[in-house]
C-alpha cells in the first residue's frame, strides 16, 4: 500500500509522516501505542494540527481503499476544523475518484453533512438522502442517510 | 518518489502544531 505512487503523493501533500516501528522504535511504541491505544499493526491514523486522532486505519488494504481511508482522515479533519466547504469537496472527491471502495458511502453521507452544518439548510440532507436511493443501498451510511429523506 | 517518515514523534507533533498541519502516524511491524 505505501509505495503506491498515488498514495505516496497524498501523504507528501497533505501530512508530515511519521512511523513507530514495534521493534526498531520499541520505547517510542509503548508510548505512543499507549498515548492512541494502537494494539495492532498496521495501525494508521489521521491526526489533526494538535495532535488529536481524526481518523484511524487497522490492518491491511488494498491501495484503492486505503487511499479512500487517507482521504477519509483528510477530509475527516477539515470536518473538526470547521471548515465545511473544503471538507465537503474532500468528501465528494473520495466519491467521485474511488467510488467502490468501503469510504464512498461514509464520503457520501458525511459530504451531506457538512454543507448542513454551515448553513443549517437541510436541502444537502435531503439530497444526500436521495442519492443513496441511487447507490450503496445496502450500506450502514444509507440506513442512517435514510431519516433524512 | 517515496514517503520519507520520521521517528521523532515529539517533533513532529510540536511541528504539526506550529505549522498547522496534519500528521499520518503510522504504527508498524513490516520490515525496514
Amino acid at each position: 500500500m505505501w509505495p503506491d505512487p498515488r498514495v505516496v503523493k497524498f501523504v507528501n501533500e497533505n501530512f508530515i509522516p511519521a512511523r513507530v516501528h514495534v521493534k526498531d522504535d520499541s520505547a517510542l511504541f509503548q508510548k505512543y501505542g499507549e498515548k492512541y491505544s494502537a494494539q495492532w499493526t498496521p495501525t494508521v491514523l489521521a491526526l489533526d494540527p494538535d495532535g488529536v486522532e481524526r481518523h484511524r486505519i487497522e490492518g491491511f488494504l488494498p491501495n484503492d481503499d486505503f487511499l479512500a481511508q487517507l482521504m477519509l482522515g483528510s477530509a475527516q479533519i477539515a470536518f473538526a476544523q470547521q471548515e465545511w466547504g473544503e471538507a465537503e469537496r474532500r468528501f465528494r472527491e473520495i466519491v467521485d475518484t474511488l467510488p467502490d471502495t468501503d469510504a464512498a458511502p461514509e464520503a457520501l453521507y458525511w459530504a451531506g453533512v457538512a454543507p448542513y452544518k454551515g448553513t443549517h439548510d437541510g436541502s444537502s440532507l435531503k439530497a444526500t438522502a436521495r442519492a443513496f436511493k441511487e447507490r450503496y443501498q445496502d450500506t450502514t451510511w444509507a440506513k442512517k442517510a435514510s431519516v433524512w429523506g | 518518489m517515496e514517503i520519507n517518515f520520521r521517528h521523532d514523534v515529539d517533533a513532529v507533533l510540536a511541528e504539526a502544531r506550529e505549522q498547522r498541519k496534519p500528521v499520518l502516524l503510522d504504527f508498524s511491524a513490516a520490515p525496514m
